[in-house]
């Protein structure tokens, strides 16, 4: 009696110690970025309906720079970011000989908004905007007045995305012209929730943030309408997104496969291929209140996909990028 | 006569200062029941506000048993349910016996030198920290140093390291409660140290104990921070398998290595979603949440209930 319970408790102490080192057989494993979470949710939840259980999907959420750490070590089959790779992160992978092939997969519009009582700043132009973000900004352009004279006498309140999100990074490399860089007193916040409600409760407020949070919440909300280059003011919308003409503050979002997983692992492949097929995912990223690429971009990508083609087509960060353009360029690695 | 007035005096002195101490006693009691009243009233209504939010979900049986989704009425909890008391079943099994073991130790065993002090020092100290500090050691040590991947064990691992030092302070303070005389009539009987240990000081000091456990246990289902440094999921539409199957042997332990998401996570990633809809989601989980831990308590009150009555 006593033996069995030795030898019992043996086999399962060194099932215990041994099974943490094996991994589950066909299951594509994601990490990245929040901003791309939804689409790859979304995406993640149609594909293994489609498969029926034989392939399973985990997405984890560790931000697009914790997301990179993982996909350069080897962890993951693709990571989300909402930026462009970054010279390290790159390296790092260059290191672990991870390579990687850069997908965009949708779109997004930073979106500035204010309250819907406020009816005179309903469009304004980048330089405006700037004047208002810059760093030198600070403490100094405080009332509506000093944007533009015609201006009611009003206190300027702002709010903006957390220092530490891609799209912070974005709205200052597109606005004030120098990426991370901005004035520092405004309220800032990971959870654009927290944004939302800031501007609709604040009839002086200015804010930034994701086009779906807007889209959420147009009973409380009003954007405003962006002029750059003398152009004509645009207003942030699903089309105006997508077609490219929504600038300097429209931008893509990516996946980054790796090469590595994409030929050892059948599964993760498909996955991605998934990911990119237009019929498939178009309404799924429309759905999540995401802006889906043009016909021709999907193509485009899935072409880079299949052809395994590696590297950044990146050399900083950039504005007002047409996503054709960026997937036809030369990459390097 | 003198006398007679003076100790009149006296003992008008001592009602006056009787009444006094009486007031403030009165005092201090209506504090008390003034901030007891407050700290439950924000409890109750943040609780009913959650409650209220989250009710079309909750009466939703689907809510329960569905995996999470982008469509916020077809999302569920399943997977974070689960999840959550797969890991909190690794956490119990590990950190309570080894702080139980670690308490008897310092309080019981370990002379008194500088040693036993350092570790004292440490244990009370490590209470402090804050918990994303665990899930980095946990991220280096766990999955970097041993390659472990990120499993339902390395988070067992990772929220016992956390809720130690509040099993082993509290497992110390509980024998410590107990009298000297018990432990002396014990040896006196000739019960060496072990079965003193053992049968007398153990049993007595069980509540206690109990109630040390819980604490850490409630802290540790709650926390989101060194789980998701070790890399827990947000997303995963499938449950570990089960432990118990039709084939030999039986039993398996394949869960313990499962990869997992948990109730808080689920709740975080709802709550930063754009649509309303999934603010219903994220009210309902918070208060799935509340109802786990006070069903932990409640088998806990259950069993110090079950040991008072058996002695």
């Amino acid at each position: 009696m006593n033996k069995a319970l030795t030898a019992a408790s043996v086999t399962l102490m060194s099932g215990i110690l041994a099974a943490p080192f094996a991994m589950a057989a066909e299951t594509v494993q994601v990490d990245g970025s929040s901003t791309v979470f939804p689409i790859t949710e979304a995406v993640a939840e149609e594909f293994q309906k489609e498969m029926k259980g034989d392939i399973r999907v985990t997405v984890g959420v560790s931000g697009t720079g914790g997301g990179f750490k993982k996909f350069c070590n080897g962890e993951t089959a693709a990571t989300g970011a909402s930026r462009p790779i970054k010279k390290e992160e790159a390296e790092l992978c260059k290191q672990n000989g991870i390579e990687f092939i850069e997908l965009p997969v949708s779109m997004d519009a930073l979106t500035v908004v204010i309250h819907p009582d406020n009816d005179w700043a309903t469009t304004m132009t980048v330089e405006e905007l700037k004047k208002v973000w810059e760093p030198e900004a600070q403490g100094k352009i405080t009332n509506w007045n000093q944007i533009r004279s015609s201006f009611p006498d009003k206190p300027l309140r702002l709010y903006g995305a957390g220092t530490d999100s891609g799209t912070y990074d974005y709205f200052t490399a597109a606005i004030v012209g120098k990426e991370h860089s901005s004035r520092g007193d405004f309220t800032a916040s990971e959870d654009d929730n927290v944004l939302v409600q800031g501007v609709a409760n604040d009839p002086s407020a200015m804010g930034f943030f994701g086009l779906a949070y807007y889209e959420e919440n147009k009973d409380k909300l009003d954007a405003v309408a962006i002029s750059w280059k003398g152009k004509e003011a645009v207003l942030p919308s699903v089309e105006t997104a997508g077609n490219g003409s929504y600038q300097p503050l429209s931008r893509p979002i990516f996946m980054y496969a790796s090469k590595n997983k994409m030929q050892s692992e059948p599964h993760s492949m498909k996955f991605m291929e998934y990911y990119l097929n237009e019929d498939k995912s178009a309404d799924l990223v429309e759905e999540v209140g995401y802006v889906p690429m043009s016909s021709e971009s999907y193509q485009a990508a899935l072409r880079t996909l299949r052809e395994l083609e590696v590297g950044t087509a990146f050399t900083g960060s950039e504005i007002g990028v047409n996503v054709v353009e960026l997937l036809s360029r030369d990459k390097h690695y | 006569m003198a006398t007679l007035n003076q100790t009149i005096s006296d003992a008008q002195g001592h009602a006056s200062l009787v009444r006094r101490n009486k007031n403030q006693d009165i005092l201090i009691a209506g504090l008390g029941m003034l901030i007891l009243v407050i700290a439950i009233s924000t409890l109750l209504a943040m609780f009913l506000d959650l409650f209220i939010t989250g009710l079309p979900r909750l009466q939703d049986p689907d809510f329960y048993m569905s995996f999470p989704s982008r469509k916020a009425e077809q999302a569920g909890i399943l997977s974070a349910w689960v999840g959550t008391i797969l890991v909190m079943i690794v956490t119990a099994a590990i950190s309570i016996p080894l702080g139980v073991a670690a308490g008897v130790y310092l309080e019981e065993y370990a002379g008194s030198n500088w040693m036993t002090d350092l570790i004292e020092i440490n244990v009370t100290n490590l209470a402090g920290v804050p918990s994303i500090v665990y899930g980095l050691l946990a991220l280096g040590l766990f999955i970097y140093a041993f390659g472990m991947s990120e499993t339902v064990l390395v988070a067992g691992l990772v929220l016992s390291l956390l809720i130690l030092p509040v099993i082993i302070v509290s497992t110390r303070e509980a024998i410590r409660s107990i009298p000297e005389a018990y432990k002396e009539a014990a040896i006196g009987l000739g019960a060496d140290q072990w079965q003193t240990t053992y049968a007398y000081i153990l049993p007595a000091a069980r509540p206690g104990i109990i109630t040390g456990a819980i604490v850490g246990l409630s802290r540790a289902i709650g926390e989101t921070a060194p789980i998701i440094t070790i890399g827990a999921l947000t997303y995963i539409a499938f449950l570990p398998n089960a432990p118990i199957s039709g084939d030999f042997p039986f039993i398996n332990f394949d869960w313990i290595t499962s990869p997992f998401t948990v109730m808080p996570i689920q709740m975080f990633s709802w709550v930063s979603r754009p649509q309303a809809e999934f603010q219903i989601n994220a009210a309902a989980a918070g208060v799935v949440l509340m109802v786990l831990t006070l069903m932990m308590n409640a088998i806990a009150i259950y069993i110090r209930y079950k040991v008072r009555h058996k002695d």
